[in-house]
């Protein structure tokens, strides 16, 4: 049927004989010929970009149903639990936009990798118990035929969290609570401390918490490529661009009290290109926040927080970027294969990395000390000021390091109580936030995911229950503060 | 003929002339002369009539099956499948004993299996050999058998790695550790010298220290005449 559409020209093509043909064969390239000319005829009919007068591959679709602003982990794992929950194969079309594709800033690929369930909330427990099952059987969620299985490097040694006299107690409750939610975590005395790790100075510490399962770190870029991979697999486009600028509508509603209330829907979103200023409007219906570090120009851009402040109109995403280090450091006389994260009650941390006597760590800075989230450099006075007294003091064998190199990355911290924001927000209904887990966003990815996918294509929470995290609590000001940040 | 006699020592059935009190097991309550009496007049039958001879051998049969049956599991050091690959439901009667040595060699045990041998809180010997599914999140529930186990044996294991054999200094008790042939271990001299100085109390099996480390440029070709070097 195809045939008969084909030009005069291409008949005269069949009959001359051209070089390095057999006599009586066709050598044309039938079958590619064939499939461009559907394609030619596909773009015209409706329902698809026009592409015969000018290419527009490079840009993304016109129309898509959800449009996910960030490409990093916890985009992507959006993207994955949509496309996995999602009634029919091919229901739902799904647009990932990044703006870096080398993904130079993304926290994601800058972080240290380590998960772990000790936390004082129960469902941040829950998120890091059901990551951990996710990052188990990774090689069952996202296969992809064909391609090799991943290979997490994942260092089952857990971690280990110091207490002075002060916060025993509270190590004890939230122990607890970790214990209720299934974690296996024993508290150790200072004694079994030194039994077990005799590296250890155990000066000044009271009580130990160490993870016995599910607790360690792997590294992060293999669970990006590998949710890439898987992604792009089940369908989803992605996108190299910048968002400039959403296009909405207001509608005017009265609430059950009879107050105005203005209900924002984002119609389009602008999606400018790499390096030019070439644009693209995507249609879309919903549009989901996982910017990171960069959610609050995102949301910005929508509208929050524009308003008296004080109201809801007026309360904006509390998510800024913080800027952390981490060094690494050469150390042979250091703890040996066994050592698991170990976080001081000075707040500095490190671990080991591969087998040898490579350890890398460093230490969040105090409200004063916060460096200048505007680059990425490194500030090596604050590993000799700030950091290397309180390793020294913790394992005296660190007095003797010597640092290899270091980098820095960015925390999307939410600075209202250093916890995630998930779902909707209240006035701009079809935008969702997956953003702001100041430092712990990578070891929670799968379960958030998961989490705002059920909200998107069910309306709730069914898996765990993130009702806490949810927009409402910074107008309302419930804080839930989460006390056992690294 | 004398043979079968001799290994039924367990067994000293009394012989009548009819063949009646054959199954009861036991010491013999009958004096000792008369036994031997009776064996030699039996002896001399079954020496004259082959089917005296054939009876006598078909109930021994049955007596042997009986006490073998009683004595299944003692002096055996395994208790292992049949060849249909079932285990006799006799086992059943031994839930009380502790389990001491499990070997799961060539096993598909996975992480949610071995919940089942975790419950063993006497288990000394655990051989985990050519498991495929058996990766580093396995070892890592290996922790709360650290009271009693003594040896245990990972080799060709090939979803191991080095990340893995860091947890198994929970395992303070352990006296034996096979880590050879893990093909997933990256550095196996080092490796090995890793996991002994975190166990120091085990002797760790299976890698030579010497795997891996390059050799020395080759040494020029001594000239007979002169003399050895010290």
């Amino acid at each position: 049927m195809i045939r008969r559409v084909l030009p005069h020209g291409m008949g005269r093509g069949l009959l001359t004989r051209r070089p390095g043909t057999r006599r009586g064969g066709f050598s044309l390239d039938w079958d590619g010929k064939v499939s461009e000319i559907k394609k030619k005829i596909k773009s015209i009919l409706p329902g698809r970009s026009c592409d015969l007068l000018q290419d527009t591959s490079h840009l993304p679709p016109e129309h898509s149903d959800v449009v996910i602003v960030g490409g990093g982990v916890l985009g992507l794992s959006v993207a994955y639990w949509l496309k996995k929950l999602e009634s029919r194969r091919g229901a739902i079309r799904v647009l990932v936009v990044e703006r870096d594709h080398t993904y130079s800033q993304a926290s994601t690929g800058l972080s240290v990798g380590g998960i772990c369930q000790q936390f004082s909330l129960p469902e941040n427990i829950q998120l890091s118990l059901f990551s951990a099952s996710f990052l188990r059987n990774i090689n069952e969620y996202l296969a992809v035929v064909d391609a090799p299985p991943l290979d997490l490097r994942f260092n089952p040694s857990g971690y280990l969290l110091l207490a002075s006299e002060k916060d025993a107690a509270a190590m004890e409750s939230n122990v607890k609570v970790q214990r209720w939610e299934g974690a296996k975590v024993s508290l150790m005395s200072p004694d079994q401390l030194r039994n077990k790790f005799p590296w250890i100075n155990t000066e000044g510490v009271a009580l130990a918490s160490y993870g016995m399962e599910d607790e360690g770190w792997f590294d992060p870029w293999c669970l990006l490529q590998g949710l890439r991979r898987k992604v792009q697999s089940l369908g989803v486009l992605f996108c190299q661009g910048e968002v400039t600028r959403f296009v909405s509508s207001s509608q005017r509603m009265l609430t059950t009290d009879d107050k105005a209330v203005v209900l924002k829907r984002i119609h389009e979103v602008h999606v400018k290109m790499d390096r030019s200023l070439e644009y693209q409007p995507v249609e879309c219906a919903i549009v989901i926040n996982a910017a990171g570090a960069w959610s609050a120009q995102i949301a910005a851009l929508a509208g929050v927080g524009e308003g008296p402040p004080g109201t809801l109109q007026g309360t904006k995403l509390p998510v800024e970027p913080r800027k952390r280090y981490v060094y690494v450091w050469h150390c042979p006389q250091g703890p040996g294969l066994e050592t698991p994260l170990v976080a001081d009650t000075s707040g500095a941390y490190f671990r080991r990395e591969g087998l040898g006597s490579n350890y890398l760590g460093g230490r969040s800075p105090t409200e004063q000390e916060e460096p200048d989230p505007a680059n990425l450099e490194v500030d090596h006075d604050f590993f000799q000021d700030k950091v290397w007294p309180h390793l020294a003091l913790r394992v005296p064998a660190f007095e003797t390091l010597k640092v290899q190199s270091a980098w820095a990355g960015y925390y999307d911290y939410n600075t209202f109580d250093q916890n995630g924001v998930v779902g909707p927000h209240p006035l701009v209904v079809n935008m969702y936030f997956a953003t702001g887990f100041s430092g712990h966003g990578l070891q929670q990815a799968p379960g958030i995911g998961r989490a705002v996918a059920e909200m998107v294509l069910k309306g709730r929470f069914q898996t765990i229950d993130l009702s806490p995290f949810l927009f409402t609590r910074f107008y309302l000001g419930e804080k839930i503060q989460e006390n056992n940040i690294i | 003929m004398a043979a079968p006699w001799a290994s039924l020592r367990l067994v000293a059935p009394m012989w009548n002339g009819r063949i009646r009190g054959i199954h009861r097991l036991g010491a013999a309550v009958a004096p000792e002369g008369s036994q031997k009496k009776k064996r030699t007049i039996l002896q001399f039958l079954t020496n004259y009539f082959y089917d005296v001879e054939a009876l006598r051998d078909y109930l021994l049969q049955g007596e042997m099956y009986k006490v073998h049956e009683k004595n299944r599991f003692r002096d055996k050091e395994w208790i292992r499948p049949d060849k249909y690959g079932h285990f006799s439901q006799e086992f059943w009667n031994f839930c009380e004993v502790p389990v001491e040595a499990v070997d799961a060699g060539d096993c598909d045990i996975n992480y949610e299996g071995l919940d089942n041998l975790l419950r063993l809180k006497e288990l000394q010997s655990l051989s985990l050999q050519r498991c495929s599914h058996v990766d580093d999140w396995c070892l890592s529930r290996l922790y709360p058998l650290a009271d009693s186990l003594q040896e245990l044996s990972l080799a060709g294991c090939p979803r191991i790695s080095e990340r893995g054999l860091a947890c198994l200094h929970h395992l303070q008790n352990l006296r034996r550790l096979d880590i050879s042939d893990l093909p997933a271990v990256s550095n196996p001299g080092l490796t090995q010298i890793l996991v002994e100085e975190m166990l120091p109390n085990c002797e760790v099996v299976g890698v030579d220290w010497a795997e891996g480390l390059k050799s020395g440029p080759e040494e020029q070709p001594r000239d007979t005449a002169s003399p050895v070097p010290a």
